[in-house]
């Protein structure tokens, strides 16, 4: 008697367990399946895989910088910055268009050697700076009206914002591209037979002392924690004396010169852009910032790298799928990741206390 | 000396007046308590003086200085702190990190790490969960942690609204204990409460709300004594 009670009391605990065992299961299937995939790719051809790998990791360099713009919106607001990668985009044709302007007042034709290296970090200080200022008139002209507005107003005005900037850009430079060569000297260094982009270290170094710079300005100074603190109560942030209007534009700068920052490096690295870019790449950006858990700083980082690493491979190795079918890979991991991890790979799935 | 002067305001959410025709005074050196049912537009007459509401009509004196239509932040500024209902401590930042953003307007770092530490003897349970994030704080630490991070700006006038709320009978004693030593070191208080009779007991003076008006006011002890008060807000 006391033994059935025991067993029927046990059972609905065996059943909960067995299901959680089941999705561990298929979880640990999928990443197995993942990392044979990997280690297959790789004997067969190491060179050939590194050379995706670095690929991959520059863009997603540059994808992390156009998330993190996602997510530092997102956190503060809870707004999804639908604007964000045509703001990239205009970043994109500024940085074009200031180099174009550059190579004209020099009168050199291709590459301009040290010179070049004032002109990138000119154009870098440029291009921040206008996004920046984009992005703030963005959310004082459009969003702080919406504040307290339903959820629904401010994302249908990101969409609006969205069209405007890709108007912008069209009425800019038209709809065909606009390619204009780099203005940094051009190579690649061999690395045990595997050529390396001289780009990809020109991304690195830029990006990593941009995303160190970031993290400390969020973690360690006055402004960081008023926005954190913003993030998370803006009422009681009013109350500890911080003028919340003026964090949030903050905020915004920011994102936005990361988006400046990242429209230039696309620029000099791929040499084309054109003003419907921001629509795919922002999306991209966006998907990598769900990844990571949008709102989530580091999230967004690895989210990009992760995706950019996804797409190099998945374009660049052997039994990749092909350039043609990365969207629908990047999109079946999304899915997969938000069935497993609803917050995303750093999101924050603890519940507050209340 | 009068440090706050509430003459005649009303607020409105959308078009219900939540609180009508309200004045109120508080002297320097004071404990004054408003007390009243739920509902009653205790924490909205906090919130306006905090500047969080605007009053559709009346106004509002403090340390001299009109503050009514002054944003929330710039008031802080002025010397007047609040420990806002259901604490609203920042959850996912430290403890520290909590008491930094209460002094968020001072830039004297030596009186902020001194404040830091006379908080941490004040309460010492926070001395031992420093580091650890404030959302993982029990609802008392949590409590008490909304009162020091109030009192980290310093403020000449602190509004405290329900600081016993949630919290198990000792530790009400022992919030109420604070508020009298936080008098003590010069600071005035203003402090909201359901718990009627622990805050008749440390105050000086009372108000009574009903329905956004004041109904009654007095000297705390008179009101306390007050059968009409023991009956309505004293549980018989
Ligand atoms: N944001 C709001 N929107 C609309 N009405 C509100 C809002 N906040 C409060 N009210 C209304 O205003 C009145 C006063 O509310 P208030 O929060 O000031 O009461 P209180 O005295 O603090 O009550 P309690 O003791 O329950 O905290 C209530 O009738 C409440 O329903
Ligand atoms: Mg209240």
């Amino acid at each position: 008697m006391a033994q059935s009670t025991t067993a029927a009391a046990r059972l609905p605990r065996t059943r909960l367990n067995l299901s959680a065992y089941g999705e561990r299961i298929a979880g640990f299937t999928i990443l197995a399946a993942v990392a044979a995939w990997l280690a297959i790719n790789f004997i067969d051809n190491p060179q050939q895989f590194m050379t995706a790998s670095v690929i991959g990791i520059s863009n997603g360099a540059l994808y992390a910088l156009i998330a993190l713009g996602y997510s530092l919106v997102y956190g503060i607001i809870e707004l999804i910055n639908f604007a964000h990668g045509d703001l990239f985009m205009l970043g994109t044709l500024l940085s074009a268009t200031v180099v174009a302007a550059a190579f004209n007042l020099f009168n050199e034709p291709v590459g301009m050697g040290a010179l070049g290296w004032l002109v990138f970090a000119g154009t870098l200080v440029l291009a921040a700076a206008f996004c920046a200022s984009i992005n703030v008139t963005i959310e004082f002209l459009a969003y702080r009206r919406l504040r307290h507005a339903p959820k629904l107003a401010p994302l249908i005005t990101a969409v609006g914002m969205s069209f405007i900037l890709q108007f912008i850009g069209l009425k800019w430079n038209g709809s065909g591209q606009k390619d204009q060569p780099s203005v940094l000297p051009q190579g690649s260094i061999d690395l045990g037979g595997v050529q390396i982009d001289t780009n990809f270290f020109v991304v690195l170094a830029v990006v990593i002392p941009v995303l160190v710079l970031m993290t400390w300005i969020v973690t360690k100074t006055r402004a960081g924690k008023a926005m954190r603190a913003t993030a998370q109560d803006p009422d009681a942030a009013r109350l500890m004396g911080v003028n919340v209007n003026r964090i949030i534009s903050f905020t915004f700068a920011m994102g936005g010169a990361l988006a400046g920052i990242a429209g230039l490096m696309y620029e000099q690295v791929v040499t084309t852009t054109r003003y419907d870019l921001g629509l795919q790449l922002g999306l991209i950006a966006f998907t990598a910032a769900v990844l990571g858990g949008i709102g989530s700083l580091p999230g967004a980082v690895l989210g990009g790298v992760l995706i950019g690493l996804i797409q190099g491979l998945n374009e660049g190795v052997k039994y990749g799928a092909g350039q043609r079918w990365t969207q629908s890979v990047v999109f079946s991991i999304l899915i997969l990741m938000l069935v497993f991890r609803p917050a995303g790979l750093l999101g924050k799935a603890t519940r507050e206390k209340v | 000396m009068t440090m706050l002067d509430v003459s005649g305001i009303s607020v409105y959410y959308g078009n219900i007046a939540a609180v009508k025709d309200l004045s109120l005074q508080v002297n320097q050196g004071e404990i004054v308590t408003l007390i009243g049912s739920n509902g009653a537009g205790k924490s909205t007459t906090l919130r306006t003086i905090s500047g969080l509401l605007k009053p559709r009509s009346g106004h509002i004196v403090f340390d001299g200085r009109k503050i009514e239509g002054i944003p929330a932040h710039d008031i802080v500024r002025l010397g007047l702190a609040q420990s806002p209902e259901g604490r609203r401590i920042f959850p996912r930042m430290s403890v520290a990190e909590n008491l930094d953003l209460g002094a968020y307007l001072r830039n004297d770092k030596a009186g902020i790490a001194e404040d830091q530490e006379r908080m941490l003897e004040l309460f010492p349970r926070l001395r031992e969960r420093i580091a650890q994030k404030a959302g993982t704080l029990s609802g008392g630490e949590q409590q008490m942690l909304a009162v020091a991070r109030a009192l980290m700006a310093r403020p000449k006038l602190l509004l405290l609204d329900e600081p016993s709320m949630g919290l198990a009978p000792v530790l009400v004693d022992v919030i109420f204990a604070t508020i009298k030593r936080i008098r003590e070191t010069g600071t005035t208080v203003l402090v909201v409460e359901q718990n009627a009779r622990a805050a008749l007991s440390v105050a000086d003076r009372a108000y009574v709300l009903e329905s956004g008006s004041i109904k009654l006011s007095g000297p705390a002890r008179e009101l306390r004594n007050d059968p009409e008060i023991a009956k309505a807000y004293l549980g018989g």
